[in-house]
């Protein structure tokens, strides 16, 4: 399928299925900016990363485009405000995934839209490259293709040869990109730009699928005097994946288990490029997004600016939903979307699309049959993969199998899925093996930590016991210290303590005996050990009181039974029982 | 004769080459018991009735049963009968089954200071001084519950781990479940 066009030759890819496109619905219309909702709720982790930390506080007053969670160590985004308002809670909320869990979300209860604080809007020539990189940083960008890894850790300081823009959003339905690329085509243009130069890529690439001719057109012209090659590809579903777009420019397949970064190509999705710009141009944080809404169930279909945050419910609302028709709502594209139950969700930076499916227009009942061999998703798949061989295993629980299998360079695309005539959930069981297989791994890495913890202890506690064990003749004036202190404490415990070489001819007996480990362990200096039996008093009250407190739990109905007597006066089997500093293990 | 005297130095020589690879290839512990140590959970907990994973290994490589580990749980058992060439056998009745993860918490305004739980954690997740408050370092903690029963004033916890979306597993797809959606025509 090499396709020659646009003097640039095309390598193609393996697989991909045809799909309809449907998404002319929602595409005819201008991008509409939804009215302010009166909740936002913003996930603290909408990336690929760690979550970021929050720095505000409920009730505090925050303004559009203030700052509301920092950037973690490592890799993670920032976080701001989308509107003006008030803090209303920092906690666990719904919020857009597979697994249906919550995640640490800010609410904002929003006043009426202030002016972001907005720097003067400045020429991009007149910022150093380091000021460049960190706006783009404090804007919180994401990749808004749907990856969400932070824009700012993709742009890579080693040599790039090729950055590439992808416009070719490929699955049914969305239309986001298409719709900013016709309309706000030159801001694209002047991000991708800003991206070129801060990774000094030889060569920028733009593809877009040839079943967006008017965001062609506009590009063209953006793109016109500019060293932006405008490549169009053929409409293929997956050509808008990395790895599949790569192949299909370039002809270089990226290595297994690599990214397309550590082969000198950097992508960046077109929404991407547009947050750039304005963070760049305007100092503006990532706060809103274009989000279609379209499907049968929904009565005015298109394109709308969204702030990030607003309730999923709220923007179905404002698209004017028919409850009658809805069947599912789907956040994500119709193949590798998700179905989602808690439409108090909001919108995160990585919400490109919802469906509000109507009857009939997505399969909704049909059952899996048994895997016949036919070989059909072998044929359509992109990574090259073996579909059915990956289903057996992973239904087998073989996932060390699967993975040699290349599990992990499935895409999760679906299309084995799509054209499966026993409609077998192919992709679910990917997803199952892949986190089956990352569980195992993160356990392995723990338990790996653990030991490694434990053995370091384990040789810490020897050396310093053989350390003091060497030292054993120089510690008599510690010795006395600690047999006068205990002297009066007549619990057979502390009475442990005082077996301690006070003569010559007894520190044999104490070095063969245990006494010599338990005093190592506890006594680190004389210092030390002589201000925890000055404190013994207040330990034996503190422990009294812990008694009295679980006597008091236990027997609730009893009258106060709690000795309320001085706490000094412990008795000796209260000593014994608590064993206050003797250390000595009742193996 | 001359038959005779090859043989005895290839014998010789033989044995040269054996000896030496005897002490130039020894292997001083039993990889077996790093086999087996890898695949137990290193909560180093005790539950066992062996002080740590390491001396449980040891055991199984010399005979013990497979079933004593309960953080470990049904999957440990079933990779130790994996490599070992064993039976899985369900876990011991006797020891009581893993609760999920969790991690210690010390309700810092009770703590005396006394510095009897940071000698019992295993992996040093536990940060204090003599006389001062302690504190747990979640990310270190295993859950072995070693520290609760030495504290004098029973001021820890052992709190659940709640989940995280990072942490989920997909479940294994029903013959109900249809992801991805398919596109009727």
């Amino acid at each position: 399928m090499t396709v020659k066009n646009n003097n640039w030759h095309l390598h193609g890819f393996p697989g991909g299925i045809e799909l309809p496109e449907r998404k002319e619905r929602a595409s005819d219309s201008a991008i509409e900016t939804l009215p302010l909702p009166p909740l936002l709720v913003l996930p603290l982790r909408q990336h690929n990363g760690l979550p970021a930390l929050p720095v505000v506080q409920e009730g505090d007053c925050v303004h559009r485009g203030q700052l509301i969670g920092r950037a973690a160590e490592g890799r993670s985004a920032a976080l701001h405000a989308p509107a003006d308002g008030v803090v209303s809670f920092i906690g666990y909320h719904a919020y857009p995934n597979d697994s249906g869990l919550t995640e640490l979300c800010i609410g904002l209860c929003t006043d009426e839209i202030g002016s972001i604080d907005e720097e003067e809007m400045v020429d991009d020539i007149d910022l150093s490259e380091e000021d460049m990189r960190e706006r783009i940083a404090m804007a919180g960008i994401v990749g808004l293709g749907g990856a969400g890894f932070p824009s700012a850790d993709k742009l890579t300081r080693n040599p790039v040869k090729w950055l590439i823009i992808n416009g070719a959003e490929c699955e049914p339905y969305i239309s986001c990109d298409d719709r900013l690329m016709r309309e706000r085509s030159a801001a694209i243009v002047n991000g991708a730009q800003i991206l070129g130069r801060l990774l000094r890529a030889e060569k920028i690439l733009l593809a877009i699928e040839d079943n967006k001719p008017d965001a062609i057109a506009a590009m063209a012209d953006a793109c016109f005097e500019t060293h932006i090659e405008l490549v169009v590809i053929p409409a293929r579903y997956p050509s808008g994946a990395q790895k599949q777009l790569v192949q299909n420019l370039l002809g270089i397949e990226v290595p297994s288990g690599q990214h397309s970064v550590d082969i000198g190509i950097v992508m960046y999705n077109t929404g991407t490029c547009y947050a750039v710009a304005r963070a760049v141009a305007h100092s503006e944080p990532l706060i809103s997004r274009i989000v279609t809404v379209s499907g049968d169930a929904i009565e005015r279909p298109g394109n709308y600016e969204v702030l990030i945050g607003t309730p999923i419910e709220y923007l179905l609302q404002s698209a004017c939903v028919n409850p009658n028709k809805l069947r599912r709502v789907i956040l994500g594209g119709p193949i590798m979307g998700i179905a989602i139950n808690d439409l108090a969700a909001p919108v995160t930076k990585l919400t490109n699309c919802l469906i509000g499916s109507g009857p009939g227009e997505l399969d909704e009942e049909l059952s899996a049959r048994e895997c016949i061999r036919c070989g059909d998703c072998v044929e359509v798949c992109p990574a090259s993969l073996m579909p059915q061989q990956l289903y057996w295993t992973i239904k087998s629980e073989q996932h060390a199998r699967a993975a040699a299998l290349h599990l992990g360079d499935c895409i999760e695309c679906g299309a084995c899925a799509y054209v499966c005539p026993s409609h077998i959930p192919l992709v679910h069981y990917y997803r199952h093996g892949k986190s089956v297989l990352w569980a195992a791994d993160q356990q392995r890495t723990g338990a790996n930590h653990a030991r490694a913890r434990f053995e370091a202890r384990e040789e810490r506690l020897e050396f310093q016991q053989n350390a003091r064990t060497s030292a054993q003749s120089a510690r008599s004036s510690v010795h006395h210290y600690e047999s006068e202190s205990v002297a009066d404490a007549a619990s057979p415990d502390a009475a442990d303590l005082t077996i301690m070489p006070l003569e010559p001819d007894a520190a044999a007996v104490a070095a063969a005996g245990m006494a010599t480990e338990t005093i190592a362990k506890t006594l680190k200096t004389a210092a030390v050990t002589g201000a925890h039996n000055d404190r013994m008093p207040e330990v034996l009250a503190a422990a009294q009181r812990a008694r009295t407190k679980r006597a008091n739990a236990a027997a609730h109905s009893a009258p106060d039974s709690a000795p309320g007597s001085a706490p000094t006066t412990g008795t000796e089997p209260d000593r014994a029982n608590i064993a206050p500093y003797s250390d000595k293990d009742k193996t | 004769m001359s038959a005779i005297i090859v043989l005895v130095l290839l014998g010789l020589g033989a044995g040269a080459v054996l000896g030496y690879a005897l002490i130039r290839y020894r292997v001083d512990s039993n990889p077996l018991i790093e086999a087996v140590n890898a695949l137990l959970p290193q909560t180093q907990c005790g539950q066992c009735g062996y002080p740590g994973c390491k001396p449980y290994a040891q055991a199984i490589a010399t005979g013990d049963a497979i079933n004593k580990c309960p953080p470990g749980g049904d999957d440990g058992i079933k990779r130790l009968a994996l490599l070992l060439g064993l039976a899985p056998l369900p876990l011991d009745p006797t020891r009581k089954p893993d609760s999920g993860k969790r991690v210690a918490f010390i309700r810092e305004d009770e703590c005396i200071g006394c510095t009897k739980c940071i000698q019992a954690c295993p992996v040093d997740a536990i940060l204090g001084a003599p006389k001062l408050m302690h504190t747990i370092i979640a990310s270190e903690c295993t859950g072995c519950d070693l520290c609760v029963a030495p504290c004098p004033v029973d001021c820890i916890d052992m709190v659940a781990v709640p989940r995280e979306p990072t942490d989920w597993v997909w479940p294994r797809p029903r013959a109900i479940d249809i992801i991805p959606i398919r596109l009727l025509d």
